[in-house]
């Protein structure tokens, strides 16, 4: 494949991440220092954040293992379900979460019943929880991902071998966990990193203050633009240690499409590890759909109390989120086609994970103002934003599979001067159609439920699904916003199978 | 003429040097032990590999710089040599252009190739629904339209059965016969040079030496040769 | 695709085609005005018919975003006016010094005096805390602390309410302001970053009493004709809040955007004020406030302090609000 695309778009990201950051430290005209309390709230970010990687990767594991060697009715749909928690957007899922473990919710109204003490969601395990329920099933998939890479074969051998589940364990899984491990607690770590609404609802007070509140705070409240460009540059360092910490300990591993192929596992074909595994999935799917089933049933009552806007919003916010879709899959292809030769790129797109929205919305409104009117831009740089911060998962969905196709079939392309067009239309999309489809779901699920940058721009007209949301709830309207968030969360969930499915769909062998 | 001047490839810690010419229309079997260097030679050769030193040349012009698709050769490789998402007639048709963009006759010249390696009325089938020598057939079949006057082989047909293989090499020698190709052909199997390739290579030690005759050699095999060919 | 974005155009073109001929007004003001349901659309309406004009509202997240962006924007900016700001606010948008004086004498109906010659009230309201009607609510702030009462409110640093407790307890309480956040911390069940959410645990049974309105009742009675809530009393008296608009020096529209800030104290927006934004009107319109208006408790003492004081105040007492409830 020609590499200028991707020369263009890797210059167009850098420009499009750190030029919104230059564009509020030159308006400050300098940066500011972040007094204690910022301080206080770096440390808290890093804590909440490791804590909430280290347990979802740690849940995600047996989780995975499970997936990954049985088969049964509802599995596809199971996986598909899980994706669900990670596009919700935040408020939606908050109280999704409360319904469940909130003051009045099932897990306290049981407790209750059994004359057990009630048990309180608010504070820093709040937000841990929180954070798993966000990212389990992304850890989950990427792990599972990992399961599936080993052959078939190897499993095989090892049955013939008379191998044990527990030397299964040590020669087959545990190397490819090691390998897989970091790179999926980066991806979690630095999702939480930037956790705002989260951390402050659930956390109980001011003690689980955040870099991105912070961030919020240096801007809104204090207006020390300085400040919260030295705020984002410390946000963004620790996700670049981070991924340089993950890249040296193995790499950071895809999380791709096919995950309905199950290989036979001989060694685990015992009744004990059967029931444990069942147990173990039947725990995740608790976990994770109870919330999911609460969004549902309270929001089927809201359905009716919509206003036509909420409509409106809708139809914005998928076409944010299409555009989002088709400008994250060109950068993710043409990016990927560099990485092939220079690893390092791989990090570029990682920076999408790292940045503040907040500071990518303000210094683009402040780049944007002076020429247009920021307004008449808003979802043009809602769907740019949102396909920057999609980049890095369609990255890690695309690039292994390229690398594989390249390796397979790219020399008898280039001794047939497949180039160029005729390279990508008869060879590269075609074969990676299924991780295509499954980077679109992905892309287009996650821009749907994004809150980033619109609130900044968008006037009356513009809003979007998520902002619309918010709003009906600043306006006492809970039961229509509880049918709104229904409404998105069909949505996102219908784009993602969709475009999953539709990449699948006559996939060639 | 196909000539090697100097010709010195690096890959890691290993060397493979040749100074030796081919005759334009011979064919030419690669033997040597594992991994001594045969895949090389035939990589650098179609332009996988680039040169640390000295030049190709083919008619007395210097091919060491061009790309893959503009050299004089067409390659099979160990496998993947059909795209398996393709009908067996679009692979065929990426021979003759690469894009896919066929007019009438290049469309006449793909089924006519496929009828020549008896894969008649199959144009429409995907790889996967061929037998492994019906995807041999298919690979010669683009070879065939693609007319490069040197054809290189890479032990595609190691996996097949002995009857199939014969069989297969006796299809690349009519396929030889009607092109008037030069042939470079990797083998483990001293039987199929016997076969098809009056010339042989042998590639040792780090150095692809000029081909003799392969009757000659096989009868009285060099001492490295003789340890390979185990007898 | 196709079809929405040509339908977006032709709007787009329809809408700028009449606004050709018509001198345009633009207000900046918090989301939830302009939103389909808040009062900007019927506000739009009346101002429109008599000014001949295009009114046209931008919204920017609530009043602390809308006056960062003024500030971004600085002199450049195309707001003519601001609506939207309140007193905790008004200092720092003051030191701007991008406003004009409004130029109005008006008389208003709040418990306090206004002679602000920048700022314009539009509507105000108390601050309360929200509870189920039959809930035995604690009557003042150490009382409250004492109890086991569970409250949520939202955070200072990025919430209009937020801030205003903070003042309140301030106002009521000076120097022992650290002392009573010390007596609530542990009836916090937690900090919002804003007030849906806080509003939205509470609807949820997430806790007792949620800090809001003493008019948010009022939006249950008349919208939802559900009496089951009630803003509770508390004997310190309750703090303010009073939004404000004013007019851009920089304005190019100097006639309309007077002509706005005189139309806001008429009935015609005025009116519109109680049962689309739930708060007071700053001027009560001729046939009264809305039936519902009347069930609504009116604390014996309002306490605000003045904009000054307020922004001289908020560092420090977010500091003991910090400082307590780290704790």
């Amino acid at each position: 494949m020609p590499l200028w695309p991707g020369r263009m778009a890797g210059l167009l990201l850098l420009l499009f991440l750190l030029g919104p950051l230059a564009a509020v430290a030159w308006r400050a005209g300098g940066g500011g220092w972040p007094g204690p309390a910022d301080m206080e709230a770096l440390r808290f970010t890093v804590v909440q954040a490791v804590l909430s990687a280290l347990l979802s990767v740690v849940l995600a594991v047996p989780l995975a293992r499970a997936l990954a060697r049985r088969r049964f009715p509802g599995r596809g749909a199971l996986i598909t379900l899980l994706g669900a928690p990670f596009i919700l957007p935040v408020i939606v899922a908050v109280l999704g979460l409360l319904a469940v473990f909130g003051r009045g919710g099932i897990v306290n109204d049981t407790l209750a019943f059994l004359d057990l003490p009630r048990v309180q969601i608010y504070g820093l395990h709040g937000v841990v929880l929180a954070h798993v329920f966000f990212n389990l099933p992304l850890a989950t998939r990427m792990i599972l991902q990992g399961w599936q890479a080993i052959p078939a074969e190897r499993f095989r051998l090892a049955a013939s071998l008379g191998m044990t589940p527990g030397t299964v364990l040590r020669v087959l899984e545990r190397p490819m966990l090691r390998e897989v491990l970091p790179g999926a607690t980066l991806i979690v770590f630095a999702l939480c990193l930037s956790s705002f609404a989260v951390a402050l609802t659930l956390g109980g007070g001011p003690r689980a203050t955040t870099l991105e509140l912070a961030i919020y705070q240096a801007f809104h409240f204090d207006f020390d633009l300085g400040r919260a460009a030295v705020l984002a540059v410390m946000q963004m360092g620790l996700v670049m240690a981070a991924a340089a910490l993950a890249l040296r300990a193995g790499g950071v591993t895809g999380f791709g499409a096919g995950l309905d192929r199950v290989h036979r596992r001989w060694e685990a074909e015992i009744p004990l590890l059967r029931a444990q595994d069942a147990a173990l999935i039947f725990l995740g799917a608790l976990f994770l759909l109870t919330p999911l089933a609460a969004i549902g049933w309270r929001g089927v009552a809201g359905l009716s109390e919509m206003p036509a806007q909420v409509w409106r919003a809708a139809g914005v916010s998928l076409g944010v989120a299409l555009t989002a879709t088709a400008l994250c899959l060109v950068m993710a292809l043409s990016l990927a086609a560099i990485a092939l030769r220079h690893g390092w790129v791989e990090g570029v797109g990682l920076l999408g994970l790292a940045i503040s929205p907040l500071v990518i919305g303000t210094g683009l409104f402040l780049l944007v103002n002076p020429w247009i009117d920021p307004a008449r831009l808003a979802l043009g740089v809602t769907a740019v934003v949102n396909a920057v911060m999609a980049l890095p998962f369609a990255m890690r969905v695309i690039l292994p599979r390229l690398r594989e196709v390249e390796a397979t079939h790219g020399r008898l392309a280039t001794s047939l001067g497949m180039v160029g067009i005729a390279r990508l239309r008869w060879l590269i999309l075609p074969r990676l159609r299924t991780v295509l489809g499954f980077a679109a779901g992905l892309t287009a699920a996650l821009a749907m439920g994004d809150l980033g940058v619109i609130a900044l721009f968008a006037d009356a007209d513009n809003a979007t699904l998520p902002l619309q949301i918010l709003r009906l709830m600043g306006a006492y309207q809970m039961q229509a916003a509880a049918g709104a968030g229904l409404l998105l969360l069909v949505l996102s969930l219908s784009l993602f199978w969709l475009f999953d499915r539709g990449g699948r769909h006559h996939a060639a062998v | 003429m196909l000539r090697f001047d100097d010709v010195r490839i690096v890959q890691g810690d290993f060397t493979l040097r040749a100074d030796m010419a081919v005759d334009a229309g011979a064919r030419v079997a690669v033997i040597g032990p594992s991994g001594s260097g045969k895949s090389t030679l035939l990589n650098a050769l179609a332009g996988f590999l680039p040169l640390a030193g000295g030049r190709i040349g083919w008619h007395g012009t210097d091919i060491s710089l061009a790309a893959p698709a503009l050299r004089p050769v067409a390659m099979l490789f160990q496998d993947n040599n059909l795209f398996p998402h393709l009908t067996v007639a679009q692979n065929v048709g990426l021979g003759l252009r690469p894009d896919l963009r066929l007019n009438s006759t290049e469309r006449a010249q793909v089924d006519a190739a496929l009828e020549s390696v008896g894969l008649a009325g199959m144009g429409a089938r995907r790889p996967g629904q061929l037998s492994g020598g019906q995807q041999g057939r298919a690979a010669l079949a683009r070879v065939l339209v693609q007319k490069k006057p040197m054809i290189l082989l890479d032990e595609p047909f190691a996996a097949l059965g002995p009857a199939l293989k014969a069989e297969m090499l006796d299809l690349v020698s009519r396929v030889l016969d009607e092109t008037g190709a030069t042939l470079l052909m990797v083998s483990h199997d001293p039987g199929d040079a016997r076969r098809i390739c009056p010339q042989t290579i042998v590639v040792d030690a780090g150095r692809a030496e000029a081909p003799v005759d392969t009757i000659t050699l096989l009868d009285n095999p060099p001492p490295g040769l003789r340890a390979y060919l185990g007898g | 695709m196709h079809h929405l974005m040509l339908a977006s155009t032709l709007i787009a073109t329809a809408t700028m085609a009449s606004a050709q001929d018509r001198p345009v007004l633009t207000v900046y003001t918090y989301d939830s005005f302009v939103s389909g349901w808040g009062p900007g659309p019927q506000i739009e309406q009346a101002f429109e018919a008599e000014c001949g004009c295009d009114l046209q509202f931008v919204g920017a997240g609530d009043g602390a975003a809308l006056l960062s962006r003024l500030r971004l924007e600085g002199a450049r900016t195309k707001a003519d006016i601001v609506l939207g700001l309140d007193t905790n606010l008004m200092t720092a948008a003051r030191d701007t010094g991008l406003f004009d004086p409004h130029g109005i004498t008006a008389a208003f109906d709040m418990p306090v005096e206004w002679d602000d010659d920048t700022f314009l009230p539009f509507d105000w309201g108390y601050f309360a805390f929200v509870a189920n009607a039959d809930f035995d609510a604690p009557g003042d702030f150490r009382a409250l602390g004492q109890s086991d009462t569970s409250i949520v409110i939202q955070d200072p640093r990025s919430s209009t309410p937020g801030l205003g407790l903070v003042m309140w307890v301030k106002s009521a309480y000076g120097d022992q302001a650290a002392e009573i956040w010390e007596g609530l911390s542990d009836n916090i069940v937690t900090v919002t970053p804003g007030w849906s959410e806080a509003y939205g645990l509470f609807l949820e049974g997430e806790a007792d009493m949620v800090l809001s309105y003493t008019t948010s009742p009022a939006y249950h009675l008349i919208a939802e004709d559900d009496s089951g809530k009630k803003a509770v009393p508390m004997s310190e008296g309750h703090y303010m809040q009073v939004e404000v608009a004013a007019k851009l020096a920089g304005t190019d529209q100097a006639e309309l955007a007077d002509q706005f800030l005189e139309f806001m104290l008429t009935d015609a927006f005025q009116g519109v004020i109680p049962t689309t934004n739930w708060m007071y009107p700053a001027k009560t319109p001729a046939d009264g406030l809305p039936d519902g208006f009347d069930t609504l408790i009116t604390p014996e003492t309002a306490l605000l302090l003045d904009a000054d004081k307020a922004a001289a105040l908020r560092d420090q007492a977010i500091a003991e609000w910090q400082a307590a409830l780290a704790r």
